[in-house]
């Protein structure tokens, strides 16, 4: 039986979050979360029927089957396809999420899904959301509770504030990657996928390198590790992207935060706009490791 | 007997212990040498040399990946560190890990930075890549039948890993000329002693009153050594090696490798990096003068070396003491292939046609090894994981062993268990037939990720498997003692030399237009009596397929009855003819019959099929290598080997 204590954050955010803990006793309205929210947590927020809004961005019909007690369905899909600050607003208001209530995320694809949602809520203004640690089928093999009620919650008022400092388009990534300096790119992809064609400059850290086998991100400390053994430090400004919708990249994004990075960026639009935009490549063809996969 | 048999079945034995060949501190080196070496501390000379040592080999023009060989001491692996590699190759590799040619496992392209990560994780389950790379010994090979086979006269495997144990680390192997393999064989057909620095075949030997060499001496009493090979291997330039002496006891093991690492360390080239491997040495030396000094030597070590120092070499410790099933002693040779009486074609039934090529009866009666067929050695991290979960439920010893043919041997298999094994295996892709057949082709990683490979060799190997396996000839028994092994280079880590058809890969100008080609040898082979292959002719990458079948076409044609009874295999009508490797052992010695009597008829028969349309803008594709869609060139850099 796994823990379901991990520790999800950094040993500096640990404390401060001991603190706001015991704040939450006193209001859930208050309660700020965790960029990865462990499920102890999230289980003693729902049984205490507080405010507290579990979003589960898998398909619908996989919500309609089944999901996590209390939880409200968007689909990743909706969100992609409505894509604009004001539509993200309409969809809160909608799921009766107001400016202070908490908002934990989760999907059954290694937790990009819900990042990406996550992201999204956070870059309207909605900074109190955090991902659930583990994703849902995991959830369901610990053998945690679920339901299959489809819950609807009253309308709430939500405020639009974009917080303009964790998105960046293609200009501002092409202006930064000729920079060299003070920015780092950081592209998402599997090794393959990065050898064979990237934004010139960019850094490999894949998706795959920063989950564990039992949760969605490894620990604080261990990812900070990883990526302090690639020479890469704290004060950095870091833009990740993807391949296509800024999903891998999302999660990526959530691993730097957790690691301590403060100024961490995500380029949603990622590499698919990105070549669709003719926009230089850097490309690797001295060998055709292609051929070393198995798959 | 019965009795202790259901015991062994219903009670599985504990799981293998953690064998701890691996050291957390020196994970923690490495991630500390790769900051200084990027802070530009450390020079690219030094930081080469500890890289090497510790196993993490540059990527093909790229010195910013590496490609990280872990260590398999005797092929011998446990599901725990099949699942850990799964998931590092996910984690910091390409999703894929690769076996080699020497019974490591390798992860490719992973970033110089993450290397002390993937170390960090081998070592949890207990694995090492230390010294897997470098001018050090190599991982310590052992046929992956040894315990399992027949023919043996005991099981070398402990012997293996005590010495694999005993030269890890030892400052003994820090600063060698070169790199020094040792390979332990089972019986005289199994292994690759011939190919290696020291060879060992496990042997017994009868005491007779005038036998004094043991104070154990009692008469009609059996001591067990090894009949050992020194000076062999494969390479640019590759020989055969030679027998130090009739019968090398046990308890001389040990000083006879220490003494043989010690002539090469002191004797070895120093200077020139394309000679100085210790076959060099052995040849330009003589055999005769380098045996003198072996025994000389050897006399010393063991007046030198206190007893304290010979503990360190410890079979005992690496005996399994686990409860697994006897053998009966009724078998004493291999079961010929195929184990089943009934002639599978190409539509029989998948599983009948994987038993046919696949599994292998072992000397402990109603058990089988069997094998699984990967592609050039890749294997995907879910294919790993499934792979894992097969040897919990089906290996009645709980660990796998992965083979110089790049495959895995899962042993211990009880008869009634094999369909159930083979549809768990099926379910990931792993079924494959053809495993122990020409079908299963070598391939080293070629421009995959090599500096020095020329061509693809890799994906031709798979290609190889591919069509083989789509034309049936995995079934055909005339052809299951043949082996086809390429190399992207001269060097030989396809081992192609020791292949009934070997390939290595090279640039040759063809219509003016510069293009992948082989070079392909004849009659190279395995085992105590293994000779190496000759040079017959050039091939252009992509009429290697056609070349092969057209070889095979011929020698249907040509080939005659069978000298001896037991010449071809079982069932059938193949029966009755010799089969494509004695019949292409018969061409190099000029003694064919019909219409290609020797190397230079098949020559003259291949003129034909080797041809390239005479215009590149006719047919691009066939100027190309394999996995690529632009024009050849023929890029390589520094070799690491000896660095």
């Amino acid at each position: 039986m796994r823990s379901l204590t991990t520790t999800t954050t950094s040993a500096a955010a640990t404390a401060a979050n001991a603190r706001k803990k015991k704040e939450a006793k006193v209001s859930d309205e208050d309660f700020q979360l965790p960029i990865v929210c462990d499920a102890d947590t999230l289980r003693s927020l729902i049984r205490r029927k507080k405010s507290v809004r579990v979003v589960d961005v898998r398909k619908a019909e996989d919500y309609q089957r089944e999901h996590i007690p209390t939880a409200v369905s968007l689909p990743l899909a909706r969100v992609l396809e409505n894509d604009q600050p004001e539509r993200i607003v309409a969809f809160l208001e909608e799921l009766g999420i107001s400016d202070s209530t908490p908002v934990v995320v989760y999907d059954d694809t290694f937790g990009a899904l819900a990042a990406r949602v996550a992201w999204t809520f956070q870059y309207v203004g909605h900074d109190n959301t955090a991902l659930l640690e583990m994703t849902f089928k995991q959830w369901k093999e610990i053998g945690l509770e679920t339901e299959k009620q489809q819950r609807t919650f009253p309308r709430a008022r939500h405020s639009l504030s974009i917080k303009k400092d964790i998105s960046v388009d293609a200009s501002y990534v092409e202006a930064a990657a000729k920079s060299k300096l003070s920015t780092l790119l950081v592209d998402s992809r599997e090794r393959l996928n990065y050898l064979t064609e990237h934004i010139p400059g960019a850094r490999n850290i894949p998706y795959t390198m920063v989950g564990s086998e039992d949760s969605i991100l490894r620990k604080a400390e261990e990812l900070k590790r990883l990526i302090e053994n690639r020479g890469i430090t704290n004060d950095a400004e870091i833009i990740t992207y993807c391949g296509s919708v800024g999903t891998l990249s999302g999660l990526t994004y959530y691993a730097l935060k957790l690691a301590g990075f403060k100024n961490v960026k995500l380029y949603p639009k990622s590499f698919k706009e990105w070549k669709a935009l003719g926009k230089p490549k850097e490309e690797f063809k001295d060998a055709t490791y292609w051929d070393l996969s198995a798959e | 007997m019965k009795k202790s048999r259901v015991a062994a079945v219903n009670s599985k034995p504990a799981p293998k212990p953690n064998p701890r060949w691996g050291r957390e501190e020196e994970t923690e080196i490495f991630a500390k040498k790769v900051r200084l070496f990027r802070q530009g501390k450390i020079s690219d000379d030094d930081f080469r040399r500890f890289r090497l040592q510790h196993g993490a080999y540059g990527s093909r023009l790229r010195m910013d990946y590496s490609m990280v060989r872990i260590k398999v001491p005797g092929g011998e692996i446990t599901p725990e560190q099949l699942e850990k590699i799964a998931s590092l190759s996910e984690a910091f590799s390409i999703g894929s890990a690769h076996v080699s040619t020497r019974q490591n496992i390798q992860l490719h392209w992973v970033q110089l930075e993450d290397v002390s990560e993937v170390m960090r994780g081998l070592v949890e389950v207990g694995l090492t890549t230390r010294e897997a790379c470098g001018n050090t010994v190599r991982n310590v090979m052992c046929s992956h039948f040894a315990g399992v086979c027949p023919s043996e006269a005991f099981d070398a495997t402990p012997y293996a890993k005590a010495i694999a144990r005993f030269l890890l680390r030892n400052p003994m192997c820090q600063n060698l000329p070169r790199k020094f393999k040792i390979n332990f064989s089972c019986c005289d057909s199994h292994g690759l002693v011939r190919v290696a620095d020291i060879g060992l075949v496990p042997t017994v030997k009868k005491l007779s009153s005038s036998t004094t060499t043991t104070t154990t001496e009692n008469s009609g009493e059996t001591i067990r050594g090894f009949k050992i090979y020194l000076g062999g291997g494969l390479g640019a330039a590759s020989f055969i090696g030679h027998l130090l002496e009739d019968f090398t006891s046990e308890d001389r093991l040990l000083a006879t490798c220490m003494a043989t690492i010690r002539l090469f360390d002191r004797h070895g080239n120093r200077e020139n990096m394309a000679r100085n491997r210790m076959r060099y040495l052995v040849h330009e030396m003589g055999w005769e003068r380098f045996q003198k000094m072996v025994l000389k030597e050897r006399s010393t070590v063991e007046m030198t070396t206190s007893h304290s120092t010979e503990q360190l070499f410890d079979v005992k410790s690496h005996e399994d003491t686990r409860q697994l099933p006897k053998a009966s002693g009724r078998m004493t040779t291999m079961t010929k292939l195929p184990m089943l009486n009934v002639k599978v074609t190409k539509d029989s039934p998948g599983f009948e046609r994987w038993l046919h090529t696949n599994a292998v009866a072992q000397k402990q009666e109603g058990y089988f090894t069997a094998f699984i067929t990967l592609g050039a050695g890749d294997i995907t991290a879910s294919q790993l994981r499934i792979l894992a979960s097969a040897i919990r439920d089906y290996s009645a010893e709980g660990v796998a062993r992965n083979t110089p043919q790049q495959n895995f041997a899962l042993r211990y298999v009880r008869e009634t268990n094999l369909p159930n094994l083979y549809e768990k295996l099926a379910s990931a892709g792993l079924a494959n037939p053809g495993a122990l057949t020409i079908a299963s082709a070598v391939g080293c990683s070629g421009t995959t990720s090599c500096n020095l490979a020329i061509t693809n060799s890799h994906r031709l190997a798979k290609e190889v498997q591919r069509k083989f396996l789509e034309l049936g000839l995995d079934i055909d028994d005339s052809l299951r003692d043949a082996t086809i092994k390429i190399s992207g280079c001269p060097n030989s880590c396809g081992q192609h030399e020791i292949a009934t058809i070997g390939f290595f890969g090279g640039a040759t100008r063809v219509n003016n237009t510069m293009t992948p080609t082989y070079t392909m040898l004849f009659g190279g082979s395995a085992g105590e009596a293994g000779e190496l292959g000759r040079a017959v002719m050039r091939v252009p990458a992509k009429r290697v397929i056609d070349t092969t079948l057209k070889i095979i076409e011929l020698y249907k044609n040509e080939r005659a009855a069978a000298a001896t009874a037991d010449g071809g295999g079982v069932g059938g009508e193949d029966d009755h003819h010799e089969t494509l490797h004695q019949w292409i052992i018969r061409l190099i010695k000029g003694q064919g019959s019909g219409s290609i009597k020797n190397l230079e008829d098949m020559k003259a028969a291949l003129a034909q099929v080797i041809q390239l349309p005479s215009s590149p803008q006719q047919d691009p594709d066939a100027y190309r290598d394999y996995g690529s869609d632009s024009h050849f060139t023929a890029k390589t850099a520094r070799g690491e080997c000896a660095a």
